[in-house]
């Protein structure tokens, strides 16, 4: 948020608020530790609003469920920027102490009427109004999102049409007040602290904009540095369709089951020159691969640090010794520095995290020792007395104002590219349940009683509409491809509206299905939102 | 919240049942049909779940249309509620008047417990067995002055519910046919006429279901007065009359008045605990029967010297009659401005509601009280805090039983200080006892605090038939046995505990010689085994192995000599006085301890 990556509240604040928004979130289900935090929010009283196609378990815990229409989230926000306008809520001194463009945004929103957001969004007027209201009004509030805002191909509109909600009334940078993405895993923040994104080094520094800091890490590393940035994952791929890239040295990832449009993604991994894949399980991108790297498992078989979704950073410490033949990951990147001819020795954890603390201001205070005896720090923590930080951009609060001011960003609403049409008449949304992970190479080895296999979900009214009954074979069939799978009723969709996770792609490649629209800011595919037909299917064979 | 319900429908019938008590559903998602708005929207969360205090009238509205409570009746009561399904089932089972398999519409339940046995239970219920009549044991029904009784239930659109006394085998069959029996009359008050009466002065004289005959008779003096003082001089007019509480426990009505209404968190509620249940006690329901209004206006008194604007009687669910009477007259006053807003013309207001109970004894303890309000099992809470402090909801709670309440129409009739003139310097006021068992006269007696067990005794006629005594059990089944030479007792707080004894509720059941008293001792052990909550393991299992080694002694059977089981029972009982979380399990082994060590009744007891 305003140039640092990460959520800008602590958990403890989830619990201490007055307001909450899940927006695109379905917490109880894919983020059931965070959700426990909602959960102490809510005993305490907060007000909790789910804003969501699906009617969710998240949702059955909200005081309103905004059921909106896939992909419309920046019409309901700008609409509830507006009536927050119109009924004088927004916070006038703080807009005017901390940000900048309000007035492009004010008249940018002003044709978001709740009548617009009712038709676009199919949310009812009177609960978007309320909705509105109740986070204007509140002394505290929280925006959370997850990959419902994420995964569409106006990605980065969508987050800031949430920040611009923030900004309208004062609700960031102060005790109970934030906007949150919440991270799917232990450490996808700590990765992104760690530089692995293409536009950022660690500590989030930008060495192309910033001629002082590309020194630096030059001096630092001894070597030169190119002012310009790397790709992400969805150019990676579109570079590998126009043959500039050959090669693809992949750490803990499984892009030959989690791409959109997978018989496309396989079809360009296999054309690889070289393809290094280094992880704990053989995947299928591993299937795929010249050389596999087997990997000591990180949250217990090394050491190191993670940071969690409130910006903590912890330590990791090693319990294990890995099976015959799996390495440490800084084992084998120093080992294949060395036989590439640059012999970095084989430091240990403490001594890389030492680095990050003299490259990267933020980590600057968190010695080993303090982390050891606070039990993890909230970056920033720009030396060894600096406690960390509960939450991020106190400084729009101070007088006078510390750094540039925020900015509002004007977003329009942009409606998902591939809608239902006569051929392909259901939308089709992908998610995850509360029992597996992702592709489930982390999940797919453990039995759950809770575990269904993969199924469509569908609206009751849709299954009695095509004949079907629960548990009737359907194929399901997009564009791009066509599987095979079990339907499941469920109350929590609209007709018209259908539901897939992509736990089980040995079984079900959902991912066959989806799109890959991507938002060119992000590079994040519209995985939320493809058009499908639904017909009985006649052969029980898989694809 | 995270409702996974059971596929099972609810037939028409009970959905109607449910419908009936909540009102119809308002959208597709709490059991409506669904609408195009429904797709979109959906409210819950903290208003769908504040409804959880409707879970136990909702069930008690299917089980007495229906009869019982179905799978797709409960399922569909836990969709209208936001209530998770398994505990849901939690509280349906929790209750004895609560079913959860079929069971016919017309039920009988007959008493077979200690009062009812002195007076042939144990043969009537014989009787019925051989017959085909449908009837279910239970546990003292608190008429125990008309003993052997039974309480009969309908289920239907139209429930009926009532308390017979005298029964007879030929009777119950009657009446399970649909019959009204002959000779089913109330016994009148013992006392009836005599002037001195203070608590029971209104009862049998005055009509319980006029406001105005009430008033005629020295109504809505009381809140007058309390009205002219003010709410501090009301609970210092209390304080000063040293009113302990009668439900068992004697703790100082004015210190716990006085903390809550100094307690900072708002809001403040007022229970009325008429959860009457301890084996041999009915002087409440014979004072909510006869006297409803005074106990209306003993509570709104105590709302507003304490601050509460809502009060609840948690009422017995075997008291039917008391219930219509207490509706009855809460409506009127409700309907005259004695209840509601502006109470008698004054910016004054409290409403009252009754919640029944669901026949459980544990629900008498005056936390658990609040769980079953709040639509939980009836299972005590932890105590600190106490509930001046978290009671009910979680706030500052004034809990009172029916005849603690009813005292303070007296304070404020005659002042504290009189009151206080009243019995002995350590136990003042008047003190209703219930006389029941092999006696001449049973039934509720009032006499000033400081009468002895033998005045009692005389005051009802003596043993029935002039027998000889055998025993006398003080205060219930969680009280103590005497013997026939310790009738001099004075029957005071500080008489009974020199005597190592309880007032407990104020029981004096009566034994003669003929009866069995290890068989009373094994209908105790089965009572306090079948109550218990099954909370804390030492109650849980405690009150199981108590009864088991009765059951042994009774039938000879002993593991090991008499004094090997007697010493397992001190064992046992020692260790659910000590660690039980509430007064049932620490007083589920008193009553047998006495019987063994004051009445020496496994003395020379062979194997």
């Amino acid at each position: 948020m305003f140039g640092a990556g990460g959520g800008t509240s602590s958990y403890r604040e989830v619990e201490e608020t007055d307001v909450l928004f899940l927006w695109g979130a379905n917490a109880r289900d894919a983020h059931p530790i965070f959700f426990h935090h909602v959960l102490k929010g809510v005993r305490r009283g907060a007000t909790l609003f789910v804003v969501d196609p699906r009617r969710t378990a998240s949702a059955q815990w909200a005081d309103d469920w905004l059921g909106l229409n896939v992909g419309s989230d920046i019409a309901l926000a700008n609409a509830m920027a507006r009536e927050i306008i119109h009924a004088g809520l927004a916070n006038d001194a703080f807009i005017k102490h901390a940000t900048s463009d309000f007035d492009a945004y004010r008249n940018s929103v002003e044709k978001y009427t709740l009548e617009f957001a009712e038709r676009e969004t199919g949310v009812p007027a009177d609960v978007i109004r309320r909705a509105a209201h109740s986070y204007a009004r509140a002394d505290r509030a929280i925006i959370c999102w997850t990959l419902g805002i994420t995964e569409h191909h106006n990605a980065v509109d969508n987050v800031l049409s949430l920040i611009n909600l923030a900004l309208l009334t004062g609700h960031v940078g102060k005790y109970g007040s934030g906007v949150n993405p919440l991270r799917g895993q232990n450490n996808v923040q700590g990765g992104g602290d760690m530089g692995a994104i293409p536009n950022r080094l660690v500590g989030f520094q930008d060495w192309t904009t910033d001629e002082g800091l590309r020194k630096k890490f030059e001096s630092a590393w001894g070597v030169s540095l190119q002012p310009k940035y790397g790709k992400n994952l969805t150019d990676m791929f579109n570079a590998m369709e126009h043959g500039e890239l050959h090669g693809i040295y992949a750490i803990g990832e499984n892009p030959a089951h989690a791409e959109a449009d997978q018989h496309r993604a396989q079809r360009l991994l296999e054309s690889l020159d070289t393809l290094v894949v280094q992880d704990i399980f053989l995947t299928r991108t591993a299937e795929l691969a010249h050389v596999v790297l087997p990997a000591s498992a990180s949250w217990c078989e090394s050491e190191g640090t993670v940071t969690n979704s409130e910006r903590r950073v912890q330590r990791v410490r090693k319990a294990l010794d890995p099976p015959e033949g799996a390495r440490d990951d800084m084992w084998i990147i120093s080992e294949i520095a060395r036989r590439l001819g640059s012999d970095w020795g084989q430091p240990t954890a403490e001594a890389v995290w030492n680095e990050v603390r003299t490259l990267a201001p933020i980590f600057t205070g968190m010695t080993y020792a303090r982390l050891d005896a606070s039990g993890g720090l909230q970056w920033p923590c720009y030396d060894e007395q600096h406690p960390g930080e509960l939450f991020l951009h106190s400084r729009l609060w101070q007088e006078p104002r510390g750094g540039p001011p925020a900015p509002f960003s004007v977003v329009e609403h942009d409606p998902p590219l591939e809608r239902p049409d006569a051929e392909y008449p259901f939308q089709l949304t992908t998610g995850r349940r509360l029992d597996s992970y992702n592709t489930g190479v982390q999940t797919g080895g453990y039995t759950s009683p809770l575990r269904r296999p993969e199924t469509l979900d569908m609206s009751p009214e849709d299954v009695t509409r095509l004949g079907l009954d629960e548990g009737d074979t359907v194929r399901i069939t997009s564009r791009r491809g066509s599987v095979v799978a079990p339907v499941h009723v469920d109350p929590g969709l609209r007709p018209g509206l259908v539901f897939m996770t992509l736990h089980f792609q040995d079984d079900v490649r959902t991912n066959v299905l989806t799109v890959d629209y991507t938002d060119p800011k992000s590079g994040t595919a519209e995985f939320k939102a493809c058009a499908v037909r639904v017909e009985r299917a006649l052969v029980e064979a898989r694809v | 919240m995270d409702l996974h319900l059971s596929k099972v429908e609810p037939s028409a019938e009970e959905r109607d049942a449910v419908d009936a008590f909540l009102g119809a559903p308002a959208t597709g998602w709490d059991g409506g049909t669904r609408q195009a708005r429904d797709q979109h929207t959906a409210a819950g969360g903290h208003a769908a779940r504040s409804r959880r205090h409707l879970l136990l009238p909702a069930l008690q509205a299917i089980q007495s249309r229906i009869g019982w409570i179905s799978e797709g009746a409960l399922s569909y009561v836990c969709l209208r509620l936001a209530v998770p399904p398994a505990e849901a089932y939690g509280v349906a089972t929790f209750y004895a008047l609560l079913s959860t398999t079929p069971r016919p519409k017309r039920v009988l339940h007959v008493c077979d417990d200690i009062a009812c046995r002195c007076k042939g239970a144990e043969d009537l219920c014989a009787e019925l067995e051989k017959s085909d009549a449908f009837f279910i044991r239970s546990p003292c029904l608190g008429l125990c002055d008309q003993a052997p009784v039974a309480l009969l239930t309908v289920a239907g659109p139209n429930p009926e519910e009532r308390l017979f006394g005298g029964v007879t085998a030929a009777m119950a069959k009657k009446v399970l046919k649909g019959e009204t029996p002959d000779g089913t009359d109330r016994i009148p008050l013992p006392q009836k006429g005599d002037t001195s009466l203070r608590l029971l002065a209104r009862v049998g004289v005055v009509d319980p279901e006029s406001l105005d005959d009430y008033r005629a008779r020295g109504g809505y003096v009381a809140l007058r007065r309390a009205l002219e003082i003010g709410p501090e001089a009301v609970i210092r007019e209390v304080t000063d009359a040293k009113l302990m509480g009668r439900g068992g426990a004697a703790f100082p009505t004015g210190r716990k008045w006085d903390a809550v209404a100094k307690h900072a968190v708002r809001p403040h509620y007022l229970v009325c605990n008429a959860d009457e249940s301890e084996p041999g006690t009915f002087k409440d329901r014979v004072l909510m029967e006869e006297d409803p209004f005074g106990l209306v206006e003993a509570m709104t008194v105590a709302a507003y010297a304490t601050g509460c604007e809502r009060g609840f009687i948690y009422l017995r669910g075997e008291y039917p009659l008391a219930y219509e009477r207490l509706a009855n007259a809460i409506a009127q006053a409700r309907a005259r401005g004695f209840l509601g807003e502006r109470i008698m013309g004054r910016p004054l207001r409290l409403d009252i509601e009754i919640r029944r109970g669901g026949g459980a004894y544990i629900c008498g303890e005056e936390t658990a009280v609040f769980n079953s309000i709040e639509g939980y099992r009836g299972e005590p809470r932890n105590k600190p805090p106490f509930p001046v402090e978290s009671g009910l909801f979680g706030k500052p709670t004034v809990i009172n039983n029916v005849e603690t309440l009813v005292n303070v129409l007296e304070i404020l009739r005659i002042g504290g200080p009189a009151y206080a003139a009243i019995g002995t310097p350590g136990s003042t006021g008047p003190r209703l006892f219930c006389l029941s068992g092999c006696v001449a006269k049973p039934g509720v007696y009032e006499v000033p605090f400081g009468a002895t067990l033998r005045q009692l005794l005389d005051l009802a006629g003596g043993v029935a038939g002039g027998r000889p005594l055998r025993a006398i059990l003080l205060g219930g089944a969680a009280g103590v046995f005497v013997r026939p030479d310790e009738l001099d007792m004075p029957l005071t707080f500080e008489g009974v505990q020199a005597a190592r004894a309880t007032l407990g509720s104020g029981v004096i059941m009566v034994f003669d010689d003929r009866v069995d008293m290890t068989d009373i001792l094994r209908r105790i052990a089965a009572f306090f085994r079948d109550e218990s909550c099954g909370q804390c393991v030492p109650c849980r299992v405690g009150t199981v192995r108590q009864e088991e080694a009765l059951h042994r002694l009774q039938a000879r059977k002993t593991i090991g000599t008499v004094q090997d089981e007697m010493a397992l029972l001190e064992e046992v009982g020692q260790a659910m006085k000590d660690a039980s979380i509430c007064g049932l399990g620490q007083t589920a082994y008193s009553a047998i301890q006495s019987a063994v060590t004051r009445l020496r009744l496994y003395d020379g007891a062979t194997t």
